[in-house]
């Protein structure tokens, strides 16, 4: 069963305590930042920092408010990273989490091209440096009755750890309880093919800097092309076989009629 | 062989040499400077802007200029055009370096170049990037067979010369169903990013684009090197090989032009051709300057029968090529919010220096191998251009 987080962000205080959490669990840390005139902080996800909530501010009827919005990786249904790491150090497991693992990777960072939620980071000040994102506390659940570090951070339950399935369940009884309340828009469910995190929100994603995505999955188009590979090596191998056989035979046909002088050339070629 | 005489005495450029040179080395110290100090200290690379230059210019430009081998090779042993054997050396010797300067700047770029042999034991065949590393290192081996017979002639080897002729073709073929593949799969490996690349350049047909283009530039390529080569070692070039190969690149970047505005159309997308997006100038200078204007140039005999000419429309060409790769790698994919980029100098450096280190290359090779092959008849007298010993190891030195 593939396991899920849903972030309602209507009860988010911006906390950050799942921030910490995150931190402490993996042994990252600090960033030393510069005062950017908000309490977001620190300014982007980075090898250092695998979450963190983005504080939005938006005019609701002439008033000034804030949304927080937690972001990490969002453990895809079907992940681009997965697709597109030539070395399969990206895999994705069957209970949901995006797994990495630096034993395979050679750092080609064509993942954090390929998410389309340009979440994958890199270790760009080290001399021996891997790829770092949210592992979903990977390390933590499976088998055990845990959460990931940040949904048992969370003092406010604006966050909750369950199966996908049931979450999205839940996710649409909270928007049918509170139609005035919520966009009626569950944020991961059908994104980029579905993801493992699934948001709720009073305003359109849009405005809370989400991305903007089709249904399709990103890996769909490679997947096509990739499978046009074989039968396209076959042909081009005929066609080219072919091409010399029949300008060779043309030849051939050619110099007999013309005589021995041309034959000879032909051998030395 | 009086031509090589002559030009002896012309040859040498010791201040181009000396230039290139100082770019080669200065590009080494930069590279060990990367290898004590991290990506992070010497590009401007960021969470970001994960790809920057090298990816744009070493590898999406450098495989695609590289196209004269395989196009080449095709004409000559494939569908017999046997007057472009005279360039076919030099067309191979360029696209063996630019796959050498490929591997090389991966080198530099891979945050973990020391494991760069993963590639070749964990398989994920849904990759695209899988299918270009495959590529790129069979390619390598194969240009590298292809070329040895020049190499094995000099040094008088006559068994491996054999034994390399007995399967030239096999060699050839190998190397233009590895180059198809190649090439495409770079167009393939940006079809993994549909919300980041502009929807102008976006298109599930972007593996046959980018082998199209490379077909159209292989030519280009050709004829850009050996005017050039021409006019620094002496070779003497007949007009009629080159404009041969100027009056082949219409029709292949009418096939081009036509998938490219075909699939927008198909798409019912061309439209954003007219939006007041930035972007779209670009778009334009690629189809128009890069394209258009080179089609109806090398159309003309006139322009294919002059030198400067033909080598002007060359490099039209190949602009196109490389503002389209630009583009598709860089220009027209977005990169994360709240991120810029502009190449740091130590990244122009390395991509500077890898360029110098391939015309070290060319020199030398022209003056200790027989880069100009004779027509076939000739090549059974097997002469090793005497004139050339003297002038060994000069051009790195001097």
């Amino acid at each position: 069963m593939p396991k899920g987080v849903l972030v309602d962000t209507t009860k988010c205080i911006g906390c950050r305590a799942c921030q910490v959490a995150c931190k402490q669990w993996n042994g990252l840390p600090a960033e030393e930042t510069v005062n950017r005139g908000t309490y977001e902080n620190p300014p982007h996800l980075s090898g250092k920092t695998f979450t963190k909530v983005r504080f939005t501010e938006i005019e609701d009827n002439g008033r000034l408010q804030w949304v927080f919005t937690k972001i990490q990786c969002m453990h895809c249904v079907d992940p681009a990273c997965v697709a597109a790491c030539l070395v399969g150090a990206l895999q994705k497991r069957d209970d949901g989490p995006v797994i990495y693992d630096k034993g395979r990777c050679i750092g080609c960072r064509y993942c954090m091209m390929a998410c389309p939620f340009g979440i994958p980071t890199f270790e760009w000040w080290d001399r021996w440096p891997w790829i770092r994102k949210c592992t979903l506390c990977v390390n933590r659940w499976p088998g055990t009755d845990q959460e990931p570090a940040c949904v048992a951070a969370c003092p406010t339950g604006a966050l909750k750890f369950g199966d996908r399935e049931a979450l999205i369940e839940e996710a649409r009884e909270r928007i049918a309880a509170h139609p005035g309340k919520y966009v009626n828009h569950i944020y991961g469910e059908k994104e980029v093919g579905g993801t493992s995190w699934l948001y709720l929100s009073a305003v359109p994603f849009t405005e809370l800097g989400f991305p903007n995505l089709g249904e399709e999955a990103v890996t769909v188009n490679p997947a096509r092309a990739m499978s046009a590979v074989p039968p396209a090596l076959v042909a081009v191998a005929a066609l080219m076989s072919g091409i010399y056989w029949l300008n060779k035979r043309r030849q051939r046909m050619s110099t007999a009629r013309a005589g021995d002088h041309q034959a000879k050339e032909e051998v030395t070629k | 062989m009086t031509g090589h005489e002559v030009a002896e005495e012309r040859r040498g450029f010791p201040f181009g040499t000396l230039i290139l040179s100082a770019v080669a080395i200065l590009g080494l110290a930069t590279v060990l400077y990367r290898y004590i100090n991290g990506l992070g200290a010497m590009t401007d690379l960021s969470d970001g802007r994960a790809w920057g230059l090298w990816i744009s210019f070493d590898l999406y430009c450098g495989v695609a200029l590289a196209a004269g081998g395989f196009t080449l090779a095709g004409a000559v042993y494939i569908f017999g055009r046997e007057k472009y054997h005279t360039v076919i050396r030099s067309a191979i010797l360029t696209a063996f370096l630019g796959y050498t300067l490929v591997i090389l700047a991966l080198l530099v770029d891979l945050g973990q170049p020391w494991y760069i042999w993963h590639a070749i034991i964990y398989w994920n065949v849904h990759s695209p990037l899988f299918e270009v590393a495959m590529c790129v290192m069979t390619y390598t081996i194969v240009l590298a067979l292809e070329f040895s017979p020049v190499v094995f002639e000099r040094l008088g080897w006559h068994v491996p010369l054999k034994a390399i002729r007995s399967i030239q073709i096999p060699l050839v073929i190998a190397g233009i169903v590895l180059s198809t593949l190649h090439q495409s799969s770079l167009g393939s490996m940006l079809l993994m990013m549909p919300e980041t690349l502009d929807p102008l350049w976006y298109t599930p047909v972007l593996p046959l684009l980018f082998l199209t283009s490379a077909v159209a530039v292989g030519p280009a390529m050709v004829i850009f090197e050996t005017t050039l080569s021409s006019r620094a070692f002496g070779h003497k070039l007949s007009t009629d090989v080159l404009a041969g190969l100027g009056r082949a690149i219409p029709y292949i970047l009418g096939v081009y032009l036509v998938l490219k505005i075909g699939d927008l159309v198909f798409a019912k997308e061309l439209s954003l051709a007219f939006s007041d997006n930035p972007r779209t100038i670009l778009w334009w200078i690629e189809v128009v300057v890069g394209v258009v204007l080179p089609m109806v140039l090398l159309s003309r005999p006139s322009v294919r029968q002059s030198r400067p000419k033909l080598f002007g429309a060359a490099l039209l060409v190949i602009g196109g090529l490389i503002l389209n790769r630009f583009d598709v790698s860089w220009l027209a994919l977005g990169g994360r919010l709240g991120y810029d980029y502009f190449p740091h100098w130590m990244e122009f450096a390395v991509s500077a220096a890898l360029v110098a280190w391939a015309m070290i290359w060319v020199i030398v090779a022209n003056r200790l191998l027989r880069m100009h092959e004779a027509a076939p008849e000739e090549e059974a007298e097997h002469h090793p251009a005497p004139t050339t010993k003297p002038a060994a190891g000069r051009p790195t030195a001097s």
